[in-house]
This record gives C-alpha cells, structure tokens and sequence, in this order.
C-alpha cells in the first residue's frame, strides 16, 4: 500500500513537473522532450491504477508518434526563439488568474478543496475496483461488441486525417525532373522507334 | 495519505488541465508550444476518463479514453500539417500572423 502510494506520488509529482515545463520552457525541443516525459508519468498512473492497456497505447501512440511528429516539425522549422517567447511577460497576469480561478472551479467542483463531494468518497472508500478479467480482455469484450461503430469510425478519423496531412504539405516544385511512371507505360511503339531508310551514301 | 484515492488522481488531472490552458494564454505567439498545451489538456481529461472508469469497475471509461486518443493524434497531425504549410508560405508561425482568412 506504502509502495503503491510512493509510486503514484512520484509519478504525479514528475507529471505535474514536466506539464508545467512544457509550458514554461524556452525551447520547444525542451517542451516536446517534457511533453513525453509527461507521457510516459501519466503511462505509469495509469498502470498504478490497472489500465494497462490505455497505458502501453498512451506509450506507444503518443510518445511513439505524436511526440516523434512535433520533434520532426520543432526541427525542420527554423524558429527564432527570442521572438517567439515576446508576449509571454505580458500575458502572464491574466494567464495567471485565469489559471488559479479555473484550478480553484475544478478542485471545488471535484470536492479535493471545500465540501467532500459524497460521490467521490464513496468511490475513495471503496477503493479502486479489483477486476476479474484481464484489462486488455475486458476492453476487446466491449470494444469488439457494443462499441464496434464507434471504432470503426475512429478508423476512419485517423484515414481522414492521413489523408487531409498528405494532401495539406504535398507540393509539387517546377522545374524537378522526376520519373513518369504513367508516361514510360504507355508509350507505343509508334512514338518511340521510327523506320527510317537511310539512302546510301547520303545520311541520315 | 497512504492510500490513494480517486481524488489524488481528479488533483493530478486538474492541476495538468490547467498547465494546458494557462500556456494557451501565455503562448501567445508559439503555434507548436499552443498544439502541446492541447495535448496536455487532453492528458488531463484521458487521467479523469481512466481514473473513473477504474473506481467504477466500468471499462467504458477507458474506451472514451483510447477514442480520445484517436481524435488527438488526428488532431496532432493535421495540425502540424498546417503549421509546415503556413510556415512554408510565409516564413513564421506566430499566432497574431494568422488573420489573412478573416474576410
């Protein structure tokens, strides 16, 4: 139990840490590093509290691809940094406030400050549910079953997004020579060799 | 202290959900650093879908939770896609820059 409440006090206090340098640092490298490390924390909240597959996902998905994705495009633009951070003196107060009214609404509406929600003292109480069947068994039951539309159309979220990605940065530059595939097929006979009768002595 | 209830884990995901919103408005001219603070938003929410659907014994929370995976790297992607495009046309990526499309 001691264990299990170090783990997740470690995991929360580096997640909240690395959540609050992604906003802070002045690099966007740094920001995408502490971004995953974010990540990889909430991953192991999530493995405390015996979602282990959401867990591998959040790994796999989101430190696996979105984050390699925003480190691909952090390099390949070449920012000015000191620009960047302008503003960030200036907005600080009114992000400020807005931050702590927003943290006060939401730790009073959850009950952590001011009056125990009786909802979420029931579930403190009784504590996490102990599950009978493996976590990745139980979300492929109701995956494959009741949800089977939903995922089919979170399938067809991600095609859609492929394609509007591809189609939005695909440009075609003038003046690069490049193979045509459709050209080199269908080129007859008749336009490529021509017969032609060289008179003798005379040349072609 | 020792025994950690869905409070602790609502805590972590509002002080994270916050981290999101308070670098939206402190970023202001930083694109990228502006698409992170939304995937962090949307870390926060994935902790309170999870954290429920535990204490609940429910696993639908957890389905909620990989469908919002699903939409933020969609959202990721596309988002960059056109951060790469508007950089490629005009040089910079600050936030104030973007007001061509207003009619």
């Amino acid at each position: 139990m001691v264990l299990q409440a170090l783990a997740f006090y470690l995991f929360a206090a580096v997640t909240i840490a690395s959540g609050a340098m992604v906003v802070v640092s002045r690099n966007p490298v740094y920001s995408v590093l502490f971004l995953i490390l974010a990540f990889f924390n909430a991953a192991g909240l999530f493995v405390l509290i015996g979602a282990e597959f959401v867990a591998m996902i959040l790994v796999i998905v989101y430190v696996g691809a979105v984050a390699v994705l925003f480190l691909f495009v952090v390099m390949m633009l070449d920012i000015n940094l000191a620009k960047i951070r302008e503003g960030f003196r200036e907005f600080l107060p009114v992000g400020t406030a807005i931050a702590i009214v927003l943290i006060v609404e939401m730790l009073w509406a959850v009950g952590v400050i001011g009056t125990r929600s009786p909802t979420v003292e029931a579930f403190n109480k009784a504590g996490p549910h102990v599950a009978t069947i493996d976590n990745t068994r139980a979300i492929g039951q109701l995956l494959y079953t009741q949800y089977f539309y939903l995922f089919q159309v979170a399938g067809a979220v991600l095609l859609v997004a492929m394609i509007g990605a591809i189609v939005l940065t695909l440009r075609s530059r003038p003046g690069v020579r490049r193979q045509k595939v459709g050209e080199q097929l269908y080129r007859s006979k008749a336009d490529a060799i021509s017969v032609v009768k060289v008179p003798s002595r005379g040349g072609v | 202290m020792w025994t950690i209830g869905l409070g602790h884990y609502l805590f972590v995901s509002a002080v994270l959900f916050t981290f999101g919103v308070f670098g939206i408005f402190v970023n202001r001219k930083n694109v990228i650093v502006i698409l992170m603070c939304v995937e962090l938003m949307l870390l926060a929410v994935n902790i309170n879908l999870v954290a429920f659907s535990a204490y609940q014994g429910n696993v639908v929370g957890q389905i909620f939770a990989m469908l919002v995976l699903t939409v933020a790297a969609a959202e990721a992607a596309i988002g960059l896609a056109i951060l790469v495009v508007y950089f490629r046309n005009r040089g910079t990526i600050e936030v104030e820059d973007i007001s061509a499309m207003k009619g």
